[in-house]
């Protein structure tokens, strides 16, 4: 199918909007918005980080989960108790599948749940005394741990629990950092603002760990990867390459990171941002009060892994902007080889996203690589500065949505008519019996890493065999084909 | 009066910050901008005009206090 017109676009736009009572048609009108290059600013066009319209279908999470889900959890060597009723934490348990090496139970817990279980007469009569036991009880169970954080579900905060001072004092009894986290799922109007919590957390109870401590030898090379969530191991192929290049990874933040590296990150040179919706606060933070500058880099498909690589190197001295070009040397007949095979396959092919944090824009460039086309793409929870970085990065007159809500979602695909969708597993069945390829691209669809020179031949096959997979052509029944021959059912019975 | 995180990006221009805001503008003019008084009524590039009180020329990236004169719109 042809790409559609401004005109068309717009048109589509109205149309979708056309259902909704007047109150929510004006106020999801502000979200949906064809994208214009020439555009500097984003709020000219798109408004974002507002609350949902009740009784449309969203697909956002709680603050909660964006402090103990996105945040906190991957730290590997902590313990993270979701405090409150045992079914936020069960039920988000290991969906999110940051990789980390340990044993797990021993060293690490990432995989596991630890929660108070909240009862009625927590509820009734507080929870603090709970939470305290626990704290010892872990320290028993688990002496290998190197903290605690407390994530505060809802009922923490309705009902007034004091768990700052419950940290403070399990903190002094079993001698290592204890982090109250204030991220009830109440707060704001998604999960972006439960990675802010989770952010000023760190600032409060982590950060200033080891000021003033200069054991730790540094080297003129030290950098801190932030916003890289090991989904599938992603931040292991980022990893090797700045290794590579000669830089020194002092710190993961957070998939497979420790509470160590967290404390240690004051003392780098330099903080690479991956996601930046999710860590920029840390980032900007680290920058005014121990001048460590930051960057956001991409490290999706091969163009934009080397324009970062140099953008990275640029920053330090010729040894490493020679190093960027080795790696780079390097890899080439490798991802050559990819796009070679893949590109034939996938070329012209156009895909629609919808996810969350940084990649509604960051794997535009991975996709273009093999010849495809992204002809709409919105943002979960972004804010307005996501939007700013996303308009240059879309093709003219392509659609972008906000926060979109299921019916839109639907309404457009029917219309645009992708090759692909790219999104979450709320919309992954629904797709699919539209007979529309899809992939999962919160949790690459239980694949990965797609991150890096080898995520990107991974993130390749991916698309290639979903795209071209013969049952797409199985989904309408054999009766309802143009071919079938109109053979009577009876006559067969 | 919204807390700003203003610093200096690569061209060597003030950047404005405001979180809780997501306003992430480059300031157009500082009315005093030399080493010894800083501040006054800084234009951004969204039309908007901020007030910071004059003083010593800080050390960015830096917070202050702004008064918020003009929205721009
Ligand atoms: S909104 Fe509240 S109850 Fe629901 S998952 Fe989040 S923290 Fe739990």
């Amino acid at each position: 199918m042809a790409a559609l017109t401004r005109e068309e676009t717009e048109a589509l736009i109205q149309e979708v909007l056309e259902v909704y009572p007047e109150q929510a048609r004006k106020d999801r009108a502000k979200h949906l918005a064809v994208n214009d290059q020439s555009l500097e600013k984003s709020n000219k066009c798109i408004t974002s980080n507002r609350k949902s319209q009740p009784g449309v279908m969203t697909i956002r999470g709680c603050a909660y989960a964006g402090s103990k889900g996105v945040v906190w959890g991957p730290i590997k060597d902590m313990i993270h108790i979701s405090h409150g009723p045992v079914g936020c934490g069960q039920y988000s348990r290991a969906g999110r599948r940051n990789y980390y090496v340990g044993t797990t139970g021993v060293n690490t817990f990432g995989t596991m749940n630890f929660t108070s279980d909240f009862q009625e007469k927590d509820i009734v009569f507080g929870g603090d005394k709970k939470l305290a036991k626990i704290m010892l009880e872990i320290e028993e169970l688990f002496p290998l741990h190197k903290g605690i954080s407390i994530q505060s579900e809802c009922p923490i905060g309705l009902i007034g629990d004091d768990i700052e001072a419950v940290a403070k004092k399990a903190n002094k009894e079993i001698g290592k950092p204890v982090v109250p986290v204030r991220c009830e799922g109440f707060r704001g109007v998604s999960q972006s603002l439960g990675h802010h919590i989770a952010n000023d957390a760190i600032r409060d109870w982590v950060l200033e760990n080891r000021d003033g401590d200069e054991s730790f030898p540094t080297t003129p090379y030290d950098v801190a990867v932030i916003g890289d969530y090991n989904i599938g191991g992603d931040a292991w192929a980022s990893r090797t390459l700045l290794e590579e290049m000669g830089l020194r990874v002092v710190a993961q933040w957070s998939g497979d990171g420790t509470i160590a590296e967290m404390e240690k990150t004051p003392k780098v040179k330099l903080n690479l941002i991956h996601c930046y919706r999710s860590m920029n606060y840390i980032a900007r933070h680290m920058e005014e009060k121990y001048k460590i500058p930051w960057i956001e880099y991409n490290f999706f498909g091969p163009t934009k892994i080397a324009e970062s690589l140099r953008k990275i190197a640029a920053l330090f001295d010729e040894t490493i902007q020679a190093g960027a070009e080795r790696v780079i040397a390097k890899y080439q007949a490798e991802y050559d080889a990819v796009i070679a095979k893949y590109k034939p396959r996938l070329q012209g092919k156009r895909v629609m996203l919808y996810v969350g944090g940084l990649r509604p824009r960051h794997v535009i460039g991975a996709y273009e690589d093999l010849g495809m086309e992204v002809v709409g793409t919105g943002y979960e929870f972004g804010h307005n500065d996501d939007y700013d970085r996303t308009i240059k990065e879309m093709g003219n007159a392509t659609l972008i949505y906000d926060d979109v809500t299921g019916y839109e979602f639907e309404e457009f695909v029917k219309r645009v008519q992708p090759d692909l969708i790219g999104s979450g597993i709320k919309e992954k069945y629904i797709f699919q019996k539209m007979g529309i390829p899809f992939r999962q691209m919160h949790s690459w669809d239980y694949s990965g890493p797609y991150h890096g020179y080898d995520g990107f031949a991974i993130f390749a096959r991916d698309m290639d065999m979903t795209l071209n997979n013969p049952c797409w052509k199985q989904v309408k029944a054999p009766w309802k084909t143009e071919e079938s021959p109109k053979v009577a059912v009876a006559a067969s019975a | 009066m919204p807390s700003v995180m203003l610093k200096k990006n690569a061209e060597g221009k003030l950047v404005f910050y405001v979180p809780k805001k997501d306003l992430e503008e480059v300031a157009e003019s500082v009315e005093f901008d030399t080493q010894d008084k800083w501040g006054g009524e800084v234009l951004l590039g969204d039309g908007s005009k901020y007030y910071f009180e004059p003083i010593e020329q800080p050390d960015f990236p830096v917070t202050l206090r702004a008064k918020r004169l003009d929205s721009g719109e």
